[in-house]
């Protein structure tokens, strides 16, 4: 009964997440585990973002990344060059990576299926490639210093700190994403998802919508980067990287298109198995790759969606 | 008096006239159909109609405004609906779902407010699942509110869509083909549903190869062939037109539609 609730109702996954986030710092055996657990949830945000684009709207991004590079980078730059605060430069940044997807999204978004993913990913490496050349601002290929995070005159810093920040923003997000599905907007863009001359046809602005979505994915996307940066004290255009748009796909797709909790089991799956496979040394990435193919054979609609499936069959 | 005022639209595909100057006008509560061979182009009449091709040329005209190149969404606004020959359902979404999208342009939310999930939001999800739930009901499809729709059968899914063109408040709507593949029962459901729905003072554009259906409840017919009318007038005179025999109903079809009158 719980566990159908947790995968059938808003607040059941809520609850569930809440759990989990409580449940953590109790188990975890040292800071090391709280960091990773934090890192889970950092990329379970900008996954979520991914969640709304592709998982709502059926909309590809190849380079989300670029958003959380952004982010990240905006933590970085607005303290040390401008003498912002660090909070502010955060919603700054989100907001220039909301101004970003509405200016990319507007022509590209035009673009269906492998076309609009290679232009999204040609958003992705311009946004790597000037992080890396411009040196003047960026610390070029090396990467920057973040300066730390004070709320309020109060210092972040620290494992379970971080742990706490990052559980709340994702909380936070994942309240949104779901506001979200349950709405007017999330109807539209889960009907523009399976047909849009069908949508358009019940009077939806496909395009719009569409625009929309990217936008708030986009957001979602420079919060976690600015989270990821502030936390970890350094950032290097790796992040805006290709490798970690496509782990963010593989985040959304192995957890379950279109599903909240998926997007978070994703995130879980693809940063805790990269920590447990390290003992395996130079095998660590071919099995790593390995996991990945055998758990799409055998869930191919993705792990939450397959583990909904199961419980609702066995509950009625 | 003229709900829907098409003149002389026309559309090439690579050389190929696949709609050649067809005008046509429709009435409130009327149904007004379309009918002719394979490839005829009722189907792209359709498209052009709700914009979803723009036109070489010609116009259209709704309530008295010209429409011609409006996008289809827009075209959704000012009450032109329609419903695809090929289905177009959200395979993804419940039945209630499919219909409470056709509700959209009647939801009175915001982007924020949705995001952040204001009271409001609940409210006009009530007032939207209700209306779906009311229009479920009306097509004989309630009980089926909560299946995902990718699992029904095509009879159901052929009236889930009217259900989901009713939802949009219509002045016109546009059936392509809505009894195809449809058995008896459904059929006659489908009929009596057209039947309610010009009572209710919609205008119903039909296409449809059903003879004992549009011979049954249309108030005129639009006969085309390869693009062009070949006919237009009362089921009786069209039935009776050799060229639209020759053309298209044949003996076979004068026959079913002579039964259709009894
Ligand atoms: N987008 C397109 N590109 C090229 N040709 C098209 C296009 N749309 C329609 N056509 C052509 O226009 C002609 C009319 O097709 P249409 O689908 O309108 O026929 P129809 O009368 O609806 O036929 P049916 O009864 O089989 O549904 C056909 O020859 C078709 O191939
Ligand atoms: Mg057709």
């Amino acid at each position: 009964m719980m566990l159908a609730a947790a995968f059938t109702s808003r607040r059941g996954t809520l609850l569930l997440l809440v759990a989990v986030m409580l449940l953590v710092p109790l188990v975890a055996p040292s800071s090391f585990y709280l960091r990773v657990a934090a890192l889970v949830w950092i990329f379970a945000l900008a996954a979520l973002g991914l969640t709304i684009v592709m998982g709502y709207a059926g909309q590809v991004s190849l380079g989300h990344a670029g958003f959380l590079g952004i982010g990240a980078y905006a933590v970085a730059i607005g303290p040390r060059h401008l003498a912002l605060d660090p909070l502010l430069s955060l919603a700054l940044g989100a907001l220039l990576c909301g101004l970003v997807a509405y200016l990319v999204g507007k022509p590209i978004l035009k673009l269906k299926g492998y076309y609009l993913a290679i232009a999204t990913l040609g958003f992705g490496l311009i946004v790597a490639l000037v992080l890396a050349s411009e040196s003047a601002v960026t610390g070029g290929p090396d990467g920057m210093p973040v300066a730390r995070l004070s709320l309020f005159g109060w210092r972040v810093t620290g494992a379970l700190t971080w742990y706490w920040v990052t559980a709340g923003a994702l909380l936070l997000g994942a309240l949104l994403a779901l506001n979200v599905e349950a709405s007017p907007t999330g109807r539209a863009l889960r009907a523009l998802h399976d047909s849009e001359i069908a949508a358009a046809g019940a009077g939806v602005d496909v395009a719009s919508k569409k625009l929309a979505a990217f936008v708030i994915g986009a957001v979602y996307a420079g919060i976690a980067g600015a989270l990821l940066a502030l936390m970890n004290g350094l950032i290097t255009p790796e992040t805006a990287g290709f490798m970690h748009s496509i782990e963010l796909v593989a985040m959304v797709i192995i957890g379950g298109l279109g599903s909240v909790t998926g997007a978070v089991v994703g995130a879980a799956f693809l940063v805790v198995l990269p920590q447990a496979l390290t003992s395996l040394q130079e095998y660590e990435q071919a099995v790593l790759g390995l996991l990945i193919m055998v758990f799409m054979i055998f869930l191919p609609s993705g792990i939450v969606p397959t583990l909904r499936r199961l419980v609702l069959e066995r509950a009625s | 008096m003229t709900i829907l005022d098409v003149q002389g639209l026309g559309i090439s595909f690579g050389g190929v006239v696949a709609v050649d100057d067809v005008s046509f006008t429709v009435a409130p509560g009327e149904v007004f159909s379309i009918i002719g061979p394979n490839g005829a182009g009722k189907t792209t009449l359709f498209n052009l109609v709700t914009g979803i091709y723009h036109a070489d040329r010609g116009r259209v005209r709704l309530a008295g405004a010209d429409v011609t190149g409006v996008a289809p969404h827009l075209l959704a606004g000012r009450g032109l609906v329609r419903t695809f020959q090929n289905l177009q359902i959200f395979f993804r979404m419940s039945a209630l779902e499919n219909v409470m999208v056709g509700n959209h342009l009647a939801e009175r939310t915001s982007l924020l407010s949705d995001l952040f999930g204001f009271p409001s939001v609940a409210r006009q999800n009530r007032a939207t699942r209700r209306r779906a739930l009311d229009l479920l009901e009306r097509v004989g499809l309630a009980r089926y509110a909560d299946v995902a729709a990718g699992g029904l059968p095509y009879g159901v899914l052929k009236r889930l869509e009217i259900a989901r063109a009713l939802a949009a408040n219509p002045k016109v709507l546009l059936l392509d083909e809505p009894a195809a593949g449809c058995n008896a029962v459904e059929t006659e459901a489908i009929d009596a549903l057209i039947g309610e729905i010009t009572r209710a003072g919609i205008a119903v554009v039909l296409i449809e190869h059903d003879m004992k259906l549009v011979m049954r409840i249309s108030d005129r017919v639009l006969v085309l062939a390869q693009g062009r009318r070949l006919a237009e007038g009362q089921p009786r005179t069209v039935r009776n037109d050799p060229s639209v025999i020759a053309a298209y109903l044949g003996e076979h079809g004068a026959r079913e539609a002579d039964r259709a009158y009894g």
